[in-house]
């Protein structure tokens, strides 16, 4: 235990001394700014908008602003947990850093174990920072709150946590470009795969919507976040639910409790499967 | 019991054969130096022996303990040829760190020790972004002896140091050994080798092609007279032939006014036993 303590607390200070985390931060505000200013104008605005019969317009703008919040911190959490953990492996024994710690008595498995928890310590309370900052900014301003508070944060940190286990994978095996490379273009895929789930709902295409759901088992995180995005609006109804539902930045997708079950077996999956390339693999 | 013994040790990457079945033994207090070309294995020794490489065929041991296991890595202290220490760190949090990785209770003590055997105690506070290298390959030695291990393994520790900081680190191998620590130096420098090691081992494509006492590996070239008609080589003569050759010369009513064993030195064995490759 004291192991996997003293690499997590190794692997915190390698994340605070980088400039990425900066970088993010300095980002961070950023999109906190513009998210203020965004809200503030379409809330002032809100009153000058004549909405079609049924449909609440300050819920409709609320929970479309926040969703694309939830989307904003999502990305700066994954970005954030891709950079934390691209090079945990395959980086860090090109330059030299991992052998003279792998070569204590430690283990692999725990030296994985720490970092993911390491990568998960510091990404997991940034996007619940940021999930709470945004809540607050719109609630303040337009004095709308979403339906459940504290869930969608949690998904929200869920789905970073299994992106940092899937870039640790990935760093197993590929090297830090080419991992960061990977990452990206599979969380990509994800949110690609939550939209068409989306727009089949809209249609009604079966066939569009299952194809979503299978990527969403696939890929948990998007399940997550479209998991959370629905917990938003859950007890929306009439019209107003159903064009949220429509999206991109409302959700139709139900998880509920077995998605957050699958989430923590594919954790368990992915990080056996890290385990056992990291085991075998040659340093 | 040996502090490393190594059976029938094989490793291929491939099509290459790193190494095709090696036999070493390093024995409790005994400092053996590992040489060869580039390429001819040391490195992939090294490394089964401390767990960052799996051996294809055959087994190792540090200290009775199957190479990589628990266990294993308990008894041992590795520096790496190619290593980096979190340029953030100052020398002591990097020994803090490995003492809590390998579970020494040395405190503050051993680090102050540790710093101070290799000549890094005024570097104690510094970053190891404003070392030299040089400075960084004697604080990886340091982290190596981090929790006092029976068994050291050093990869070319003193490829990036300067004539002092080598003598510094020769030193430290014969206190070392008189404290009775185990090492498997893997070095190029043959003059460092033959200074400090007690027993040599040349590997040449994965295989062990000599192994001796650097005395054993020296073999006597003929014995030079200098006399009244000038200096004469006995070709194949040995010391012990020595005392014969100068009597037969006196017999003879020759003036001797000198006599030299003449032995190769390791470099020419080295040499011989790699047939001048280089990788």
């Amino acid at each position: 235990m004291s192991s996997i303590l003293t690499i997590a607390a190794y692997g915190l200070r390698e994340a605070l001394r980088r400039k990425v985390f900066v970088v993010v931060l300095l980002l961070t505000a950023a999109f906190l700014g513009l998210f203020w200013l965004a809200n503030h104008f379409l809330f002032e605005n809100l009153a000058n908008v004549g909405p079609p019969v049924g449909v609440d317009a300050k819920t409709f703008a609320g929970a479309t602003i926040f969703g694309l919040a939830m989307f904003g911190t999502l990305f700066l959490g994954v970005v954030l947990a891709i950079f934390l953990t691209l090079g945990v492996v395959s980086g860090d024994a090109e330059r030299g850093l991992l052998q003279p710690l792998i070569v204590r008595p430690v283990g692999r498995v725990t030296l994985l174990v720490a970092r993911w928890l390491g990568a998960v310590a510091v990404c997991a309370p940034y996007v619940l920072a940021v999930y709470v900052a945004t809540m607050l900014i719109t609630g303040l301003t337009g004095h709308w709150w979403p339906d459940h508070l504290v869930v969608p944060g949690l998904e929200l940190a869920a789905g970073v946590a299994v992106v940092a286990a899937l870039s640790l994978l990935g760093s197993v095996f590929l090297t830090s470009t080419a991992n960061g490379i990977a990452i990206f273009m599979i969380f990509g895929a994800g949110l690609v795969a939550g939209l068409v789930g989306t727009i089949g709902h809209g249609l009604n295409s079966h066939q569009l919507e299952h194809g979503a759901k299978i990527a969403a088992w696939l890929l948990p995180f998007e399940a997550l976040y479209q998991d959370g995005l629905r917990e938003l609006t859950s007890k929306t109804t009439g019209l107003t639910g159903f064009l949220l539902e429509l999206g991109p930045f409302g959700g139709a997708y139900t998880g509920g409790l077995t998605l957050r079950l699958w989430a923590f077996a594919y954790l368990l999956i992915i990080g056996a499967l890290a385990a056992i390339g990291f085991t075998r693999r040659d340093l | 019991m040996s502090a490393l013994v190594v059976r029938g040790l094989a490793k291929r990457y491939g099509a290459v054969e790193a190494l095709a079945g090696v036999d070493l033994e390093v024995r409790e207090g005994e400092l053996v130096g590992l040489l060869g070309p580039n390429g001819a294995g040391k490195s992939t020794l090294v490394k089964i022996a401390c767990g960052l490489v799996r051996a294809s065929r055959g087994s190792a041991e540090i200290c009775g303990h199957r190479a990589g296991s628990y266990e294993a890595r308990r008894s041992m202290g590795y520096l790496a040829e190619l290593f980096r220490f979190p340029g953030w760190y100052s020398g002591d949090e990097v020994l803090e760190l490995h003492q809590k990785l390998a579970g020494s209770n040395g405190g503050e003590r051993e680090r102050h020790e540790l710093l101070e055997l290799v000549g890094l105690a005024d570097a104690r506070t510094r970053r190891v972004e404003e070392m030299s290298k040089g400075m960084q390959q004697r604080l990886g030695v340091a982290q190596a002896l981090v929790g006092s291990p029976p068994l050291l393994l050093l990869d070319e520790p003193t490829s990036a140091l300067d004539p002092v900081g080598r003598r510094t680190v020769r030193v430290l191998l014969a206190e070392l050994r008189s404290r009775g620590v185990s090492v498997l130096l893997n070095s190029h420098l043959l003059s460092e080798i033959e200074l400090v090691c007690d027993r040599v081992a040349i590997l040449l494509r994965g295989r062990l092609v000599a192994e001796g006492s650097p005395a054993q590996l020296a073999r006597s070239r003929g014995v030079e007279i200098e006399t009244d008609e000038g200096t004469r080589l006995f070709e194949g003569a040995s010391r012990e032939d020595t005392p014969r050759l100068v009597a037969e010369l006196v017999a003879a009513r020759r003036k001797v006014y000198g006599v030299r064993v003449l032995t190769s030195t390791l470099e020419e064995t080295y040499l011989e036993a790699v047939g001048g490759e280089t990788s």
